[in-house]
């Protein structure tokens, strides 16, 4: 819980610093949906965010190795692809993923937010029920 | 210098997910597998930033704009509609599929994981099939 809780300090104060200079939501849906239709002006700090999501990717390989071993088995590159498909067209439709409406929205104690996360986070746990059902295992 | 703030933030944003275990599948189904063997840890990612950013928000919001910028560029939308719900609902069941939503995905490409650069493309394709949808449909 400890280093849950440090991680997710780190994540408010990454959110609060690109409010306090930039003014910006740190929403990473509406950031990459933001570089996939670009206007001008409004695209290179998109870019160069989502370069520093990599750039923290790799920093993360070297201190901090088991970030990137998973050890949930029963999952095949289809149910990725799947997965892939409902988080794209389910954020979206809904303007906003875990960092948008879960940290920045609840934050401001916008009344969306809140109710799109418990929405989500509800149907993650039904998902997580039907996955289970069907694999024996998450 | 806005540009310098976005890569810096990129960069924590990224730490912060790693060391609190959103990039691990296994970590983020568990904590979705509340009737099972539900690992609880994930609560304190959201506790920890939204402790931190409402804080900080509450006090900023009192400024008319930010350091760099001439203005907040915060949502408007206030109404609670189809759209929001069912949005929500979609994309919950796809982090729960798999354990991953857009912030780790993209953090998690540097691992070269066929798996991650399926579900990435795949978000995008998709992404790409809602503006088209929404194009047709919704406007």
């Amino acid at each position: 819980m400890t280093t849950a809780l440090i991680g997710g300090a780190i994540i408010g104060i990454a959110v609060s610093l690109m409010l306090v200079f930039n003014g910006r939501v740190t929403g990473i849906s509406g950031i990459i949906s933001g570089v996939l239709s670009p206007k001008k002006y409004d695209t290179s700090w998109r870019i160069l965010f989502l370069l520093g999501l990599l750039s923290g990717g790799i920093v993360l390989r070297f201190i901090e190795p088991q970030a990137f071993q998973n050890e949930s088995h029963n999952m095949s590159i289809y149910d990725y692809a799947f997965a892939g498909i409902l988080v794209g067209f389910g954020t979206l439709l809904g303007n906003g993923c875990t960092s948008g409406h879960g940290v920045c929205g609840i934050s401001r104690f916008s009344v969306r937010s809140i109710l799109a996360t418990i929405v989500f986070i509800s149907f993650g746990i039904l998902s997580v029920l039907i996955f289970k059902a069907l694999r024996g295992g998450i | 210098m806005k540009g310098l703030i976005s890569f810096a933030v990129g960069i924590l944003f990224s730490l912060g997910l790693g060391l609190s275990g959103m990039t691990q599948t296994h970590v983020v189904k568990g904590f979705l597998d509340v009737f099972g063997d539900w690992n609880l840890n994930l609560i304190g990612v959201m506790v920890g930033a939204i402790a931190v950013h409402s804080i900080v928000y509450h006090i900023i919001k009192r400024k008319e704009s930010p350091l760099l910028d001439s203005k907040f560029y915060l949502p408007t939308k206030k109404d609670l509609d189809w759209k929001l719900m069912t949005g929500a609902a979609i994309f919950g069941l796809g982090w729960g599929w798999a354990g991953i939503c857009p912030g780790p995905g993209i953090v998690s490409l540097v691992s070269g994981d066929p798996n991650i650069i399926v579900f990435i493309l795949s978000m995008v394709v998709s992404m790409f099939g809602f503006k088209f949808f929404e194009k047709k449909f919704l406007s």
